[in-house]
């Protein structure tokens, strides 16, 4: 009896120990087994051979039943322990050794056989099959091994098992038959050239081959099939030209036909390739492969076009399946099974996050997300759908957001495009926008919303605040701005951060800012008021000799065209000395008036851009058939300080975290430590190993910690 | 035997002739130091030890001079106090300029052995943080007091470490843990081939920087 619950005891402790480390990716010496026996290189060996024969008849279509959860983890396992166990017995090098072994006998002893016998079609068909069978077992095999491509490889600088195993493949087989088979496939293209009816399938699934066996370059399709299948479709045509010479006029022309032909034969092929093997770098995590093939799309005319939409249909289908895959998943948890599913889970669960959190374009997954969200939101962005369907969008987001890795950089860019969206009155639905603020806190908890509510707060007291001040101005007559002004008190802490400039106000406005401060002094004395001008809004008449216009304009923009009611032309610099604001910001504001849509400055000289040499004109001519327009102002892109900002706040909460986990624990290993705090912040961010330690050593020269005497792996808190 | 008187205030009557020795033997400390000593500051200041050092044929940058320093376990680098002389001579046993001498060699016997280097390592740090305060010592004073004190029993690693300081540009200066953490990098990990050094563990991410940079250095050699 206690002999049995000792063997679930360890089970289930090397199922946490393979659950987590595929989670996290953290080497954890920690969670050892007590007494392990130490397994022998023969052993070992034997034990492996076992699930590598049941692999190989299993691929071979032989009556083998599946590996079950429990096989499959004891041969991860067996290596695991192989690899860590202490010398003389650590066996990496013979285990990464044996796996190549294992691949070249198979192939030696079965595949390359199999081949050889058969010819043409026949031949191409049975290349086909041992090749998926090939990445199957690569597949397997990588995973029952995975444990040296953790560390073993790296440490080498050795070839990953991935890398490895295709490379047996294809110097043992395809080395040997590429000729063959190159031969093979040109004689099915003639044939479909005489007019014969050929499996185009069976073509696209060889050259496939030739492009993946060079693993992300293109030079085994270029060289051992492209060159040739050129040459012999110049042949085939210049034979068909002697023909065609009598019924169409010149040779110009029949040379066009081939070029296009061969072009569109060319893209279309490459198209339907890309798209599994597009699939297949994804999924493999391949970024680099990515871009190379990227690269090589653009050197198609107008291949890039078709490629991008079909890329982002088969990405939405592809996140959209996976979302539904694991709710299925979790909803089928059977309780025996629990363990099994939550592995299955875990591992579906990674491959989404992986790929959630890949990059596109140079921007993070976490800003896209944000950036989807402010389009659904704001005014003109999805007035055409229903609220239903906004919801369900709505809810959709919130639902990958759990797979995004950056929490917290989507909620800064989120909260900063909220900002934008309540204070220039930008947002189409208050419902809305509450509905997906709950949606958040029931996802992410009250802290993650709680700076978002507080914005949607303040706004609605800015508001009462604002009709107290208008009471206050009926009340003393005697202080009057002059203008009609609306102030919109806002809460440092809720409120993304913004810098704010020395603007020179022109003089109506200052009076404004004075009448408003007495107010304000008497609601309270003890607040700060910090005025951002950046983002107020102005309504000012242009008396334009055709007519008068309103302008709806930027606090910024207002201040430039009250210069001009001075004097009639002002240099850049004039202004710039005036307003006393940087040179960005300065061109940024001209441009607006002088360059775009409406120009009510003209600018000398007339050209597109702005430079520090310009003189700038009111202009009287000026003039709209509607009466009132918005002259925009573009925002500065935030994205690069948002990241430093989530950067920053990343700092503080792994010091607050690292010091609340050691206050508690007192003394604790360094792995240990890591791990605790990285799962402490899992759910706001993943950081990032390096930056963990780089703080904690920023807390040992603090005097928050010291290491050891004994031990200097391990921590003590100094109180 | 006269009985010994148990008040703190009596002599010891029967060790009179020690007492006379020991009493002795402080007055030529004394008066050693005052030799050297600066009368105003009532200590030995730079100039001192640099006179001192000339007369013990040392050159100042010596490292025998830190390890007197050591011995003294002096405060402020460049000046003794009377009880740091006191202190480090009595330890010594060297009461004049010639048994002074003398020790030095011996001096340098206890410096190396196992239990008193890694304190004497980590005191020529804090000996060098001469500002009120300071906790950190610039890359190039590192270098310097790394080649001083390390340089003979490592000098693979300094050199190395030297170098690769120089070049690198994330760290303007040198830590304490930084710096006691090489000393075991020295002591536990093989070079140059450092196979078995494991970044994973809490070693100062200068270190893993510097051994990374090693590897590379390595594979594209």
């Amino acid at each position: 009896m206690s002999l049995l619950i000792n063997i679930d005891a360890s089970l289930s402790c090397w199922l946490l120990y393979t659950a987590v480390s595929w989670a996290w990716g953290i080497r954890l010496t920690l969670i050892k087994m007590n007494e392990r026996k130490t397994i022998n290189l023969e052993q070992g060996r034997d034990f492996m051979q076992k699930g590598i024969t049941k692999l190989k008849n299993i691929l071979e279509g032989l009556p083998e039943p599946q590996f079950s959860s429990e096989e499959y983890m004891m041969l991860y396992t067996t290596i695991y322990n192989m690899c860590t166990q202490k010398p003389p017995h650590d066996y990496s090098q013979q285990l990464y050794d044996k796996y190549r072994e294992s691949f070249q006998e198979y192939i030696t002893s079965t595949v390359l056989p199999s081949l050889r016998e058969k010819h043409d079609e026949f031949m191409l068909r049975e290349l086909v099959k041992r090749w998926s069978n090939h990445k199957v077992m690569v597949r397997w095999l990588s995973r029952f091994f995975y444990y040296l491509d953790r560390y073993f490889i790296t440490h080498r600088s050795l070839p990953p098992l991935n890398e490895v195993g295709l490379a047996c493949f294809r110097d043992l087989v395809y080395t040997e038959v590429n000729g063959k088979v190159r031969d093979a496939v040109i004689s099915l293209i003639d044939q479909e050239r005489e007019g014969e009816q050929i499996d185009r399938a069976l073509l696209k699934n060889v050259l496939d081959i030739f492009v993946e066996i060079g693993m992300g370059q293109m030079e085994c399709y270029e060289n051992d099939f492209e060159l040739s299948m050129l040459k012999d479709t110049a042949a085939y045509y210049s034979r068909k030209a002697s023909n065609w010479i009598l019924e169409v006029s010149c040779p110009d022309y029949m040379l066009k036909k081939v070029q296009n032909e061969l072009l569109s034969v060319y893209a279309t092929q490459l198209l339907e390739k890309e798209h599994s093997g597009c699939y297949a770098l994804l999924r493999d995590d391949k970024v680099v492969d990515l871009s190379r093939m990227y690269r090589l799309f653009s050197k198609i005319p107008q291949g890039l076009e078709p490629i991008s939409s079909m890329f982002k249909q088969h990405v939405t289908a592809e996140g959209t399946t996976l979302v539904k895959q694991a709710d299925d998943a979790a909803s089928n948890k059977k309780a025996e099974k629990r363990d099994v599913a939550g592995l299955q889970e875990q591992a579906l669960k990674e491959a989404f996050e992986i790929f959630c959190n890949k990059g596109v374009a140079g921007s993070s997954s976490a800003e896209l997300l944000a950036t989807f969200c402010d389009n659904i939101l704001k005014k003109g962005g999805s007035e055409k759908l229903s609220d239903e369907a906004i919801e369900d969008t709505l809810e959709k987001v919130v639902k990958l957001l759990a797979y995004i890795s950056d929490k917290d950089l989507f909620a800064e860019f989120y909260r900063k495009k909220l900002a934008r969206r309540l204070l220039f009155d930008e947002s189409a639905n208050d419902e809305h926008e509450r509905s997906i603020l709950t949606k958040l806190k029931q996802q992410c908890g009250g802290q993650f919303t709680s700076k978002m509510e507080g914005m949607v707060t303040d706004l609605a007291l800015a508001k009462e605040n604002q009709s107290h001040f208008e009471e206050y101005l009926s009340n003393n007559s005697n202080v009057s701005p002059g203008i009609d002004l609306t102030v919109t008190v806002l809460t440092t802490g809720f409120w993304p951060s913004y810098k704010s400039f020395d603007l020179n106000l022109p003089a109506e406005m200052v009076k404004c800012v004075e009448v408003f401060r007495e107010f304000y002094q008497t609601k309270t004395k003890h607040r700060k008021l910090t005025w951002i001008y950046s983002l107020g809004t102005c309504n000012i008449n242009g008396k334009f000799e055709p007519k008068t216009v309103e302008l709806i304009v930027t606090t910024y923009q207002a201040s430039t065209l009250l210069l001009f009611n001075l004097s009639d032309r002002l240099s850049y610099q004039e202004i710039m000395s005036q307003l006393n604001l940087s040179d960005d910001d300065v061109i940024r504001l001209l441009h607006s008036l002088s360059c775009a849509r409406y120009k009510i400055l003209i600018k000398e000289p007339n050209t597109k851009t702005i430079s520090p040499t310009d003189t700038f004109e009111f202009n009287s001519k000026f003039t709209d058939k509607m009466r009132r327009i918005k002259i925009p102002l573009p925002p500065v892109d935030e994205k690069k300080k948002v990241i430093e900002d989530v950067d920053k706040d990343r700092r503080y909460a792994i010091d607050a975290s690292i010091v609340r986990i050691m206050k508690s624990r007192k003394v604790l290993g360094y792995q240990q430590l890591v791990m605790e705090c990285v799962e402490q912040l899992g759910r706001m961010f993943r950081p990032d190993v390096k930056a963990i330690k780089k703080r904690i050593e920023d807390l040992i020269t603090r005097d928050y910690l010291e290491r050891d005497k004994d031990n200097p792996n391990v921590f003590r808190y100094l109180a | 035997m006269p009985r010994v008187s148990k008040r703190k205030s009596d002599p010891v009557k029967s060790s009179e002739p020690a007492t006379k020795k020991i009493t002795k033997e402080v007055e030529r400390i004394d008066s050693f130091f005052a030799s050297y000593a600066n009368t105003s500051l009532g200590m030995i200041d730079p100039e001192g030890v640099e006179k001192l050092c000339s007369d013990l044929s040392v050159e100042h940058t010596d490292v025998r001079v830190l390890m007197l320093a050591w011995k003294m376990n002096a405060k402020k680098q460049g000046y003794f106090t009377q009880d740091e002389w006191r202190t480090g001579l009595k330890s010594l046993h060297a009461d004049t300029l010639k048994k002074l001498k003398k020790q030095l060699p011996e001096l340098q016997k206890e410096v190396a052995m196992k239990e008193n280097f890694e304190d004497f390592y980590c005191f020529s740090f804090c000996y060098c943080l001469t500002e009120d305060k300071q906790k950190n010592l610039d890359i190039e004073t590192a270098c310097v007091l790394l080649n001083l004190v390390l340089g003979r029993a490592y000098n693979l690693q300094v050199d190395s470490f030297i170098e690769y300081l120089k070049f690198q540009k994330e760290y303007k200066v040198i830590n304490m843990d930084q710096w006691t953490n090489f000393y075991r990098f020295c002591q536990e990990i093989e070079f140059p081939d450092l196979k078995n050094y494991d970044d994973c563990l809490a070693w100062p991410i200068i270190l893993d920087n510097f051994v990374d940079w090693l590897r590379e250095k390595s594979t594209s050699a």
